[in-house]
C-alpha cells in the first residue's frame, strides 16, 4: 500500500501535476461535478422527477439572494417548479454518461477498425480509410444530425423517444471514430514490423490474435490521450444536440437540454434557469479541456 | 501542375460520388416515399403501379445515375413535411446562410489579422495575454453558449440588437439580401460574431506564431539594416509573408462555416438552410435532409479544390516541386 502511494508521489505525472494550479484547480472541479452528477439522488436538494413532489405555486421562483426566492430552492425553479439547482445535477449526470459512453463507443469502434485496416493492409485498409478521410472533411456535428435523423427515420417518431439516449451515444460515437483509426493504424503499421511481431508468426500464432494480444496493448498510449480530449468535445456535443433538440427528451433532461428549455424565458426575465445550467456545462467543459490538454502534454514525451 | 489538378479532380469527383451515394441510399431505402405521397386507403394494385410509375423498381444502380442525374439538374423531390419541392425550399433559404456565412468570415478575417499582429508585435503586452486567454475560453465553449450569452447581454440587458430573425430584406432576382438595410445590418452582427468566432480565434493564433517566426528571420533584419521605417517591416515584410496560410486557413475553414451555421441559425432563429436542415432532422424529411448532405458536400468539396489550387498560385515554392499531398 505504502509504496503505491511511493510510486504515486515520486511518478513525473504527479509532479507536473502538482506544479500547475490551473491543473489542479480543472481536477477539483471535474470531481466535484462527478461527485455531484453520480451522486444526484443523495446530494440534489430536491428529487426534480418525482412529480408528485412537483408544486406549480413553486414554478418560476428567483434564486435565494433576489427578493421572492424561497431558501428551499437555492437557484430558483423553472416553470415547472423544478428546483435548478437539482435538475443540473441530475442534468451533469445524463450530459456525462451520454459524453463516457460515445466516447467509448468511438474508442471501441475506431480501435477496432484502426487495427484491421493497419495489420490487414490492402484492400480493406484503403476502403476504411478512405471513409475516414471523406467523413474527417465534415465536421463532427453535422455526421451526428445526419445519423440521428436517419434512425428517425428508420425506427419511426414514437419509438425514437425511448431509445433517444442510445441513439444518441450511437451518433455521437460514429461522428468520432476516425481520430482513434488513425492513430491507431499509423501505430500499427509502426508495430508490425518489430521482431516480437515477427516472434509471434514464426510461432505459428493466428493473426487476429497477434494484433489483439501482442500489438493492440503497445498501440493504446495514445489512444487514452485522444478518449480525454474527446471527452469535453462529446459532452458539447450532445449538449449542441439536446439544445438543437435532436438530443434527449425533456422528460430526462441534460445540460443541453435544460439550456433549450431556459432560452425560451430569456426574455420573460427568468434569466436564471438558463443562466445556471450554461454556466454549469461551461465550467464542466472548461475544466474537463484543461485536464485533457494536461494529460497530453504531461504524456507528449514518452509517447514520442 | 497539370497531373496534380487532374489528381485533384479525379480525387474531388470520387468524394462527391460516396457523399451522392449515401445520399440516394437515405432517399431510396429510409422510409417508404410511396407511404407518404398517398393515402391510407389506396389499394395495394395502386400502390405497385405507382412504385413503377416512378421507377422505384429498377435496379439500384440504375436508380443511383437517375439519381445523380437529377442532383445535377437540381431536382430532389418532394420534401415529407410540406410537400413543396425541396430545391425551393433550399433555394428560398439559402441566400440566407451563405450571407451569414461570408459575413462571419469577413467578421474573423478583419479582427482576427490586426490582433494576431498586435499580439505578434507585442507578445508581452497586457492586451495580447487578455486575448489570448479570452480567445482560449471562447474556443472551448460550446457555440450556442455564446450566442444565449449575447442574446442575454445585447438583447435582453442593453436592447440594442435583434435576438431573431434577418430584419428587412430586399429582394434581388431571386436572391434576398439583408445587407441593404439598418435593420439586417443590426440583426447580422451577433450571428454572424457567433459564427466567427472560432475562426477569428484561430486565425488571430495563426498570424501570431507566423510573425513571432517571421520578425527572426535575416531578411526582416536586412529590412531593418535599410533603414525602413517599423510599418515596412512589419505591414510590408512580415504580415504579407504571414498571410499564405491565413488564405488557406479561411478557405477550408469557410466550409465549416456554412456547416456550423446550422446552430447559428438556430439560436438566433435565422431563416437560413442550417434552421431547414434542423426541422427536416426533427420530423425526418428525409429528401431535405439528404439535399443539404448533397450541398454542403459540393460546397465542402469545391471549396477544398479552390484552395488547394490557390495554394499554387499564391506560393511559387510549392509549383517548383511536384507535391502530391494536399495544402495542409
Amino acid at each position: 500500500m505504502n509504496g503505491w502511494v511511493h510510486r504515486i508521489r515520486d511518478s513525473d505525472l504527479y509532479w507536473s501535476f502538482t506544479r500547475s494550479k490551473l491543473v489542479v484547480v480543472s481536477a477539483a472541479i471535474t470531481l466535484l461535478f462527478f461527485i455531484g452528477a453520480f451522486g444526484a439522488p443523495l446530494v440534489a436538494p430536491h428529487n426534480p422527477f418525482d412529480l408528485a413532489s412537483l408544486e406549480l405555486t413553486d414554478a418560476l421562483k428567483p434564486p435565494v439572494w433576489i427578493d421572492g426566492g424561497d431558501a428551499a430552492f437555492l437557484l430558483g425553479t423553472d416553470d415547472q417548479g423544478r428546483d435548478v439547482l437539482s435538475t443540473i445535477l441530475y442534468g451533469s449526470r445524463i450530459s456525462l454518461v451520454v459524453g463516457f459512453l460515445s466516447v467509448l463507443f468511438a474508442l471501441v469502434l475506431g480501435v477496432g477498425l484502426g487495427l484491421v485496416a493497419g495489420y490487414a493492409g490492402g484492400m480493406v485498409d484503403a476502403l476504411i480509410m478512405r471513409l475516414a478521410d471523406v467523413q474527417l472533411s465534415f465536421p463532427a456535428i453535422l455526421i451526428a444530425l445526419l445519423i440521428d435523423g436517419i434512425t428517425r427515420s428508420v425506427i419511426g417518431q414514437d419509438r425514437h423517444s425511448d431509445i433517444a439516449v442510445f441513439v444518441l451515444i450511437v451518433s455521437i460515437g460514429l461522428s468520432y471514430w476516425v481520430h482513434y483509426a488513425r492513430t491507431v493504424r499509423g501505430s500499427v503499421l509502426v508495430e508490425r514490423t518489430k521482431e516480437y511481431v515477427l516472434a509471434a508468426r514464426v510461432i505459428g500464432l493466428p493473426g487476429p490474435l497477434i494484433a489483439l494480444r501482442h500489438v493492440l496493448p503497445n498501440v493504446m498510449g495514445p489512444v487514452l490521450v485522444i478518449a480525454t480530449i474527446n471527452l469535453a468535445l462529446a459532452v458539447i456535443t450532445e449538449a449542441t444536440l439536446s439544445f438543437l433538440g435532436v438530443g434527449v427528451p425533456p422528460t430526462e433532461p441534460s445540460l443541453g437540454t435544460l439550456i433549450r428549455i431556459g432560452n425560451n424565458f430569456l426574455f420573460s426575465g427568468e434569466w436564471w434557469i438558463t443562466l445556471f445550467p450554461s454556466a454549469a456545462l461551461a465550467v464542466l467543459v472548461l475544466s474537463v479541456n484543461l485536464l485533457g490538454d494536461w494529460l497530453r502534454d504531461a504524456l507528449n514525451p514518452k509517447l514520442r | 501542375m497539370i497531373a496534380f489538378i487532374i489528381r485533384r479532380l479525379i480525387q474531388s469527383v470520387f468524394v462527391m460520388l460516396a457523399v451522392g451515394f449515401i445520399a440516394f441510399a437515405m432517399f431510396n431505402y429510409v422510409g417508404d416515399p410511396i407511404a407518404i405521397m398517398v393515402g391510407q386507403d389506396t389499394p395495394v394494385e395502386q400502390r405497385v403501379q405507382l412504385r413503377q410509375a416512378l421507377g422505384l423498381d429498377d435496379p439500384a444502380p440504375v436508380r443511383f445515375l437517375r439519381f445523380v442525374g437529377n442532383a445535377v439538374e437540381g431536382k430532389f423531390g418532394l420534401s415529407y413535411r410540406t410537400t413543396e419541392p425541396v430545391a425551393n425550399m433550399i433555394a428560398a433559404r439559402l441566400p440566407a446562410t451563405l450571407e451569414l456565412s461570408l459575413v462571419a468570415a469577413l467578421m474573423a478575417l478583419l479582427l482576427g489579422i490586426p490582433m494576431g499582429v498586435f499580439a505578434g508585435l507585442y507578445p508581452q503586452h497586457w492586451l495580447s495575454r487578455i486575448m489570448l486567454t479570452v480567445s482560449l475560453v471562447g474556443v472551448s465553449l460550446p457555440t450556442f453558449l455564446i450566442g444565449i450569452l449575447l442574446i442575454l447581454v445585447f438583447s435582453v440587458l442593453l436592447g440594442w440588437l435583434p435576438s431573431f430573425g434577418r430584419g428587412d430584406v430586399v429582394r434581388l432576382g431571386w436572391w434576398t439580401t439583408g445587407l441593404l438595410t439598418v435593420s439586417g445590418w443590426k440583426a447580422i452582427l451577433m450571428p454572424a460574431f457567433t459564427l466567427g468566432l472560432f475562426q477569428m480565434t484561430l486565425i488571430m493564433r495563426l498570424v501570431r506564431s507566423e510573425m513571432l517566426e517571421v520578425l527572426r528571420t535575416d531578411y526582416i533584419k536586412f529590412a531593418r539594416a535599410r533603414g525602413l521605417t517599423n510599418r515596412a517591416v512589419y505591414f510590408g515584410h512580415a504580415l504579407k509573408n504571414t498571410l499564405v496560410p491565413v488564405i488557406t486557413i479561411t478557405g477550408v475553414q469557410l466550409g465549416s462555416i456554412i456547416a456550423f451555421a446550422i446552430i447559428t441559425e438556430t439560436v438566433f432563429s435565422w431563416p437560413g438552410m442550417g434552421l431547414l436542415f434542423v426541422q427536416s432532422v426533427l420530423f425526418a424529411d428525409v429528401p431535405v435532409m439528404s439535399a443539404y448532405l448533397v450541398l454542403i458536400g459540393f460546397f465542402f468539396v469545391v471549396i477544398n479544390l479552390l484552395v488547394d489550387l490557390l495554394y499554387f498560385v499564391v506560393d511559387p515554392r510549392l509549383r517548383a516541386q511536384d507535391t502530391t499531398g494536399r495544402g495542409i
